[in-house]
C-alpha cells in the first residue's frame, strides 16, 4: 500500500483540486468566491499560543453554512472560536454523503456545526438548538395545516425531499406512506442542484412557483428562505401526534471526533455558557425552535 | 486483428525481456464443442473489448499456459499506478501496446510491450472534474475501456466519454453526457458495437434517472440515448417491443408503474456490463435499483428498475424487457454482465442469455425472445425468493424477508451486495461452465436511525450485513447453465469473491481474491494448480493476451476497494459495524490481509 503520509498527501491533493475546481466553477455560475483551504477566518485576533478551531461545513447550503460566512452555523462557528480564543480554520466539503468520512474522520478538522444529538458517526456534544418539520403553504390559500391526519392531504400536491441514500427518508415521507398518502408526493432531491446556490432551496421555491400545495421541510430551512420567497409563505409546525409515526422533531448538536471529550466539553461550556445569545442567533435565521425535552439540555 | 501486431511477431521483438522465444505450439482444443457456439468469439490474441468479446464470455482461446504449464507462471512486470483506489476492469492489449485506466483521475496510460519491463509510451489524463469525487457513492472506480478504430474509448467519473489516439495518446473527441452537480457519474466500461460506443450512468443513490447512449466511434456526438423510466418516448419502446411476459407489457409503462413523477428521480442506471449478439443485431444490459425512495413510497413494479433489456444498437429501440424483480426492497442492482452463448438446453439449440443476478439465481433466457429459460440459486443461503415462475417471469417471493420501513427484518440473503457483484463471470465453451465470483453474504436491516445530510435530519435504516451461512464469503462457482447447477466450486472463507474471472482454451480459469492472492484453477476439476500474492488485495478483471514475442501472457490489477474493498482504506472504520452502507460488517478483518495501492501484474512463463 502507499504510506499513510502518501495517502495523505495524494487526498490532500486532490482535495485541494477539488476546491479549485469548485471555486471556479461558483464563480462562474453563483458568483460565490471560493479559496483554497483553510481559511482563517477569526474576526478578531485570537491568543498566539491556541490551536485554531477547525470545523469542517458545505460552503453551499444556506441558512446552515456557506463560504461567505453567512449560515447561522458560521455565526455560531464565529461565536465558540471567540469564545474559546483560538482563530477559526475552515474546510469546505459538500455536505453529501461520506461527509463524516471525509471531514473529521480522516482528521481534516475536530469540529462540525450540525448533526443530530444521536447521531452514531460523531460524539455529539449536548443539544443547543430543537427543531421540527413544518408545513409550508402559501399564505393566500389559507390551508392552516397543522397534522399529518388532515384529510387534505389526500388530495393536495404534497413536496417532500428526496434523500437518496439507501432506505432514507424524511420522516414525514414515511409517515404519509404509512397513511396511505403517496401518489400525490413528489420527491425534491435534497442534493438538488450543486451548480446553484443552496440547492435545497429548491423545495420551498417548489410552493412559491406553485408548484406544489404544501412543502413539508426541516423547520430550519423553511423558517429562513420562506420570507426570502416573491409571495408570502405561511409556515407551520407539523404536529406530531402519532405514536407510530417516526421523529418530526429533532435536538441538533455540534459533532467532535469520537473520543475527543476535551473539545466537546469545552463547546458544551460555551453553548451553556452563550444560551441567550445562541437563541437570539438562531431567531435572527427564523428557525422555528421547540423546547428540549427534559433531560436533554 | 492488426496488421501491425503481425509484423511485430517477428523474433527481434521480445517481451519485458523474454528470453529467447521457443517455438509456439500450435493452439489445440480451441474449438467449441459441438453443441456450444460461440456468439463472437475474441478475435486473435488481442484484448480490445472490457471482457474480451463482444458476447462477454471473457474466454481467450489461447492455450500455451495449460493446466501442465501453469506452474510455471511468475510475474514478468509489475507496475504501479501510485493510486490508492479500487483498481476495477481491465487492461486492453492492441497490436504491441497494453492499456490500462485507472481510477479517478482515470488517467490512460499505454505500455510498449516490444521493450523489456514494457516501458511507459505515454499517459493521457483528461482531467476529470474533481466534484466528481464527493458524489460518487462507492469508491472512485473505472472498469475499463473498448478499442476501436484506433481510438482507445472509455468514460470518466465526471460523466465524460473520451477518445484517445491509441498511437499517440493525443485526445480526438471528448462528450459530456451527465451532470455531475445532480449526481450523474460514470464508472462502466462503454462497448463498441459497430460505429457507436455504448455508454450507461451511474448515481442511482442520488435519485438521478438511468440512461444508455450511443455515441458516434468517429466524432463522439451522441446518436441516441434511452431512458430506463418514463415515458414509452424516452424509454424508446414502440411497435417493435415484445417483451415475453404478459407483467412487462402495456404503454408507459415507465410512468405508471411509479406514484406520480418517481420516475424522475427513478434510479435504474447503468453502471455495469453491455453485451451484443451481432446475428440478432441486439445490444442487451442490466438495469440498477428503483429510486429514490423506500420501497413503500413507491408503490408499484417500478420499470425498468432491476431488468434485462434488450435494444437495437442503431436507434436504441426497446425490443424486449425482462423485469428480474419488481418493486425491488434489497437494492438489489441487475446490471450484472449478460454472457451471450448459443448452446442446447432442453434438448434443442438456443440463443442464450445467462445472466448470474446479484438476486444470487442464475438467469437463463432465450435472447430472442427475453423467454425465461430457468432461474436457480446459485447462492444456497439466497431467502428473498423461493424461485421463479417460468410461465409469469415472476419471483415466488418470501413475504417474511421483504424490508419494511421501521420494521426490523433478520437473515436477509443475500445482502444489498448481492450474491454476486458487477465483476464479471467467465464462460468456457470447452467446459460449458460459467464460472462465476460469488458472495456468501447476508444481513439485516434493523429499523430506523439518525442521519444528518445537507442541513437535513432523516431517518435512514441501519443495514448491517454479516457473512452468510457455511463459513465461507466466497465462492468461485462453476454453473453448468444447461443443467441449472453447479458442478463444483472453490470457497474462499475469508471474503467475497470481488475480481472478474477469465477462462483460457488451456483449461485454465483465472480470478483474484480480496486478500491479494491471484489464482489458476483447474478449470474442469477446480483443482487449484498455482496462485501468487499479489500487493493488494483483487477487484480487478483478469486478461490473456500473446505478447509481441508471440508468447501468453496473463494480466490482472491488483488494488482493493469498490463498494466492499473500501472497507480496507484508512479512512473508514472498521469498528462501525454500519459504516460503509453497511459493508464493514461482513469485512471487517480484510485490513489485518491487505491494504490499498493499485498495480499492474503481468504474468508469463
Amino acid at each position: 500500500m502507499c504510506s499513510d503520509a502518501d495517502k495523505a498527501l495524494l487526498m490532500l491533493a486532490m482535495f485541494v483540486a477539488l476546491l479549485g475546481a469548485m471555486a471556479g466553477h461558483f464563480a462562474a455560475s453563483a458568483g460565490l468566491q471560493w479559496a483554497l483551504v483553510p481559511v482563517a477566518r477569526a474576526a478578531e485576533a485570537p491568543p498566539a499560543v491556541a490551536e485554531p478551531l477547525r470545523v469542517c461545513a458545505d460552503p453551499n447550503n444556506l441558512p446552515f453554512s456557506n463560504q461567505r460566512g453567512e449560515g447561522f452555523e458560521n455565526v455560531l462557528a464565529r461565536l465558540l472560536a471567540r469564545e474559546l480564543g483560538r482563530a477559526l480554520e475552515y474546510t469546505w466539503w459538500p455536505q453529501r454523503r461520506g461527509f463524516i468520512r471525509h471531514t473529521l474522520d480522516s482528521g481534516r478538522c475536530d469540529l462540525v456545526m450540525g448533526v443530530p444529538a444521536d447521531f452514531e458517526r460523531v460524539t455529539p456534544t449536548a443539544p443547543y438548538y430543537r427543531s421540527g418539520y413544518v408545513f409550508v403553504t402559501r399564505a393566500d390559500r389559507h390551508l392552516d395545516l397543522k397534522s399529518l391526519d388532515d384529510p387534505r392531504l389526500r388530495k393536495l400536491s404534497i413536496g417532500l425531499h428526496a434523500i437518496g441514500d439507501d432506505y432514507a427518508n424524511v420522516p414525514p415521507a414515511q409517515a404519509l406512506a404509512a397513511r396511505g398518502i403517496v401518489d400525490n408526493v413528489r420527491g425534491y432531491s435534497v442534493y438538488g442542484d450543486y451548480s446553484l446556490p443552496d440547492p435545497p432551496r429548491v423545495l420551498i421555491d417548489a410552493v412559491a412557483r406553485g408548484e406544489v400545495d404544501v412543502a413539508i421541510a426541516w423547520g430550519p430551512l423553511a423558517g429562513y428562505f420562506a420570507p426570502r420567497e416573491p409571495i408570502a409563505l405561511t409556515v407551520t409546525p407539523v404536529i406530531d401526534e402519532r405514536a407510530r409515526d417516526p421523529a418530526m422533531q429533532f435536538s441538533i448538536a455540534a459533532g467532535v471526533r469520537h473520543g475527543d471529550t476535551a473539545l466537546k466539553t469545552a463547546v458544551e461550556r460555551v453553548f451553556a455558557a452563550r444560551r441567550a445569545e445562541i437563541d437570539e442567533v438562531l431567531r435572527d435565521f427564523h428557525v422555528p425552535l421547540l423546547a428540549q425535552p427534559e433531560g436533554k439540555t | 486483428m492488426h496488421a501491425r501486431f503481425k509484423c511485430v511477431l517477428a523474433a527481434a521483438c521480445s517481451l519485458f525481456a523474454a528470453a529467447a522465444s521457443a517455438p509456439v505450439p500450435a493452439q489445440s482444443g480451441a474449438a467449441a464443442t459441438d453443441d456450444i457456439r460461440m456468439v463472437a468469439p475474441l478475435p486473435g490474441a488481442e484484448w480490445q473489448l472490457p471482457n474480451g468479446d463482444l458476447a462477454n464470455t471473457r474466454y481467450s482461446t489461447l492455450a500455451q499456459i495449460t493446466t501442465a504449464n501453469v506452474g510455471e507462471l511468475k510475474p514478468v512486470n509489475i507496475m504501479h499506478t501510485g493510486i490508492s483506489n479500487g483498481h476495477e476492469g481491465s487492461p486492453l492489449v492492441v497490436g504491441d501496446t497494453m492499456y490500462v485506466v485507472t481510477p479517478y483521475p482515470n488517467n490512460l496510460i499505454a505500455i510498449d510491450l516490444r521493450k523489456p519491463y514494457g516501458p511507459l509510451k505515454w499517459v493521457y489524463e483528461p482531467h476529470p472534474d474533481p466534484r466528481s469525487v464527493g458524489i460518487a457513492c462507492c469508491d472512485l472506480v473505472n472498469r475499463g475501456a473498448s478499442y476501436a478504430d484506433g481510438k482507445i474509448i472509455y468514460n470518466t467519473l465526471d460523466a465524460h466519454t473520451v477518445a484517445v489516439d491509441a498511437e499517440t495518446g493525443k485526445p480526438i473527441w471528448k462528450t459530456r453526457l451527465g451532470d455531475v452537480d445532480v449526481g450523474e457519474t460514470i464508472t462502466m466500461a462503454p462497448l463498441v458495437v459497430k460505429d457507436k460506443v455504448i455508454v450507461g450512468n451511474s448515481g442511482g443513490e442520488l435519485g438521478v434517472r438511468g440512461w444508455v447512449a450511443a455515441l458516434a466511434v468517429a466524432d463522439g456526438h451522441e446518436i441516441w440515448r434511452a431512458y430506463n423510466t418514463g415515458p414509452d418516448a424516452d424509454t424508446k419502446i414502440g411497435a417493435d417491443f415484445k417483451p415475453f411476459y404478459a407483467k412487462d407489457r402495456g404503454k408507459d409503462l415507465g410512468v405508471t408503474s411509479w406514484p406520480a413523477d418517481q420516475w424522475k428521480l427513478g434510479g435504474s442506471t447503468v453502471w455495469g456490463w453491455i453485451s451484443y449478439d451481432p446475428e440478432l443485431d441486439l445490444i442487451y444490459y442490466g438495469t440498477g435499483n428503483p429510486g429514490v425512495w423506500n420501497p413503500d413510497l413507491r408503490p408499484g413494479d417500478n420499470k425498468w428498475s432491476c431488468a434485462i433489456i434488450a435494444r437495437d444498437p442503431d436507434d436504441g429501440s426497446m425490443r424486449w424487457a425482462y423485469q428480474i424483480s419488481a418493486h425491488d426492497a434489497w437494492d438489489y442492482d441487475e446490471i450484472m454482465e449478460n454472457v451471450l452463448v448459443d448452446m442446447d438446453f432442453g434438448g434443442k439449440p438456443r440463443k442464450l442469455l445467462i445472466h448470474p443476478g446479484r438476486t444470487g439465481f442464475v438467469f437463463v433466457l432465450d435472447r430472442a425472445t427475453g423467454e425465461l429459460l430457468s432461474a436457480e440459486k446459485f447462492q444456497p443461503s439466497t431467502n428473498w425468493a423461493d424461485g421463479y415462475d417460468l410461465q409469469t417471469g415472476k419471483a415466488r417471493e418470501n413475504a417474511d424477508k421483504r424490508t419494511r420501513y421501521g420494521v426490523v427484518t433478520r437473515g436477509i440473503c443475500p445482502s444489498s451486495t448481492g450474491a454476486k457483484e458487477v465483476v464479471p463471470s467467465a464462460f468456457s465453451p470447452r467446459t460449458g461452465l460459467l464460472y462465476i465470483p460469488a458472495h456468501n453474504t447476508c444481513m439485516d436491516y434493523e429499523g430506523i436511525e439518525s442521519n444528518y445530510i445537507a442541513g437535513t435530519p432523516y431517518l435512514g435504516a441501519s443495514v448491517k450485513m454479516f457473512p452468510g451461512p457455511g463459513g465461507y464469503q466466497g465462492e468461485l462457482v462453476a454453473w453448468d447453465p444447461a443443467a441449472a447447477q453447479p458442478v463444483w466450486g472453490v470457497k474462499e472463507e475469508k471474503f467475497p469473491v470481488y475480481s472478474g474471472v477469465l477462462a483460457t482454451a488451456g483449461d485454465l480459469v483465472f480470478y483474484g481474491t480480496m486478500d491479494g492472492w491471484f489464482k489458476a484453477l483447474d478449470a474442469r476439476s477446480g483443482k487449484l494448480l498455482w496462485r501468487f500474492k499479489t500487493g493488494s488485495g483483487i477487484v480487478g478483471n483478469p486478461i490473456t493476451f500473446n505478447g509481441p514475442d508471440g508468447k501468453q501472457y496473463v494480466a490482472v490489477y491488483s488494488g482493493i476497494g469498490g463498494w466492499m474493498g473500501a472497507v480496507a482504506f484508512p479512512s473508514v472504520s472498521a469498528d462501525d459495524p454500519y459504516a460503509a452502507l453497511g459493508v464493514v460488517g461482513a469485512m471487517k478483518d480484510i485490513k489485518q490481509y491487505t491494504a490499498a495501492g493499485g498495480a499492474l501484474y503481468v504474468f508469463g512463463r
